[in-house]
């Protein structure tokens, strides 16, 4: 019931599945509007504060989730033909990619000038004590471009698992909602 | 014949008094002997400071013909260096300098007017933010003289206030932050 099985997702996959994709949306919208804040809005500054320790959170969950993933049994493969098989495999994989590229680029911005990230004032990440030029700006675009692309795949993730559903139905909705036998 | 060498000899000193003072300088960028500073009140309460840490110029000064003094800076404005990286990309955005539209800050004097020994006031056409004002205001001469290493330097420095909103700048900082100030100290060597 918590272990994945050949059959589908246990309750640790599921349940930090959904954490992850609530706290995508979360963090896109709170990107998005926070920088469009100005200075005398009084959540200028922790809205910046609360997007940086989420996603340095967000960065261990991904590491348990990823490590949780590796030492589990993965679940079957929905029927289909090999093409969608290799497509579905290769766009999960590209999921996390995109998820911890965006992390990091977030590290980066955030450190460029060697100041730690604080934690909801709990702790603090340190910078790595490298940096190049302009690092805040180049990597700002990045991280921008990440997160749209993180938003387009989500969509096309979701689309996909709607269209298992509904239209093949396999159950490819179902068995991220329900934990396997 | 007397005479004849006299003003022989004075007019060759005249000459060398003169090709010796009519001098074009370099900023000296290479050694970094040249700030341009800013500060601004954050909220009322404080000063941040920061600095351009990109720029190059040249200038001509001859002390005894000063009101003929000319001077050319071009600021790299994505050099901008408030001591914190979050900070500074903002301010290298289009709520600030907008430096991806216009990377380069420029100050081109048009008259060197000396008050005094020491003081004078400049004025010049600055353009910043891809807006050009014409501003004036009063700079000091620090120094001049033989360098240890054979050279030949002249300072000065220079402040004045701008207002953002002159520049195209109209994000809200609050009302106590609504002009900055900029403090040039520039050091140039002879040509």
């Amino acid at each position: 019931m918590l272990k994945n099985s050949d059959q589908g997702y246990g309750w640790v996959s599921i349940a930090v599945h959904w954490l992850m994709a609530v706290a995508i949306f979360f963090m896109f919208g709170l990107g998005l509007y926070m920088v469009e804040l100005t200075y005398y809005d009084a959540w200028y500054k922790g809205s910046l504060d609360l997007h940086k320790s989420l996603g340095i959170i967000l960065m261990g969950v991904w590491l348990l989730r990823v490590a949780w993933r590796q030492l589990n049994t993965k679940p079957k493969a929905l029927p289909g033909p090999k093409l969608e098989q290799i497509a579905a495999r290769v766009g999960h994989q590209l999921l996390y990619v995109l998820m911890l590229l965006l992390l990091l680029s977030g590290y980066f911005i955030s450190t460029a000038d060697g100041r730690p990230i604080s934690v909801f004032e709990l702790f603090e990440i340190p910078a790595v004590p490298w940096s190049f030029d302009n690092q805040e700006d180049i990597v700002g675009d990045i991280h921008f471009w990440l997160a749209w692309s993180l938003i387009g795949f989500v969509a096309v993730h979701m689309l996909a698992a709607l269209k298992h559903q509904f239209i093949n139905k396999d159950g490819g909705l179902s068995r991220i909602l329900k934990a396997s036998k | 014949m007397k005479k004849g060498i006299v003003s022989a000899v004075l007019a060759t000193g005249l000459l060398m008094a003169g090709t010796a003072d009519a001098a074009e300088y370099k900023v000296d960028k290479a050694g970094a002997h040249a700030f341009i500073n800013f500060k601004i009140k954050h909220l009322g309460y404080s000063w941040l400071t920061g600095r351009f840490n990109d720029f190059d110029g040249k200038f001509s000064y001859d002390k005894n013909k000063p009101n003929e003094s000319k001077i050319d800076i071009v600021i790299n404005t994505a050099s901008i260096d408030s001591n914190h990286a979050e900070r500074d990309k903002h301010l290298r955005g289009k709520d600030f300098l907008n430096v991806k539209k216009f990377p380069q800050a420029t100050f081109e004097s048009t008259k060197y007017e000396q008050v005094n020994d020491k003081e004078a006031k400049l004025t010049g056409l600055l353009e910043l933010n891809g807006v050009k004002r014409t501003i004036t205001f009063p700079v000091e001469k620090i120094g001049e003289g033989q360098d240890p290493w054979g050279g030949y330097r002249v300072g000065f420095s220079g402040e004045t206030s701008l207002k953002l909103k002159d520049f195209g700048i109209d994000y809200n900082l609050g009302p106590a932050s609504t002009h900055v100030t900029l403090e040039l100290h520039i050091e140039g060597i002879r040509l």
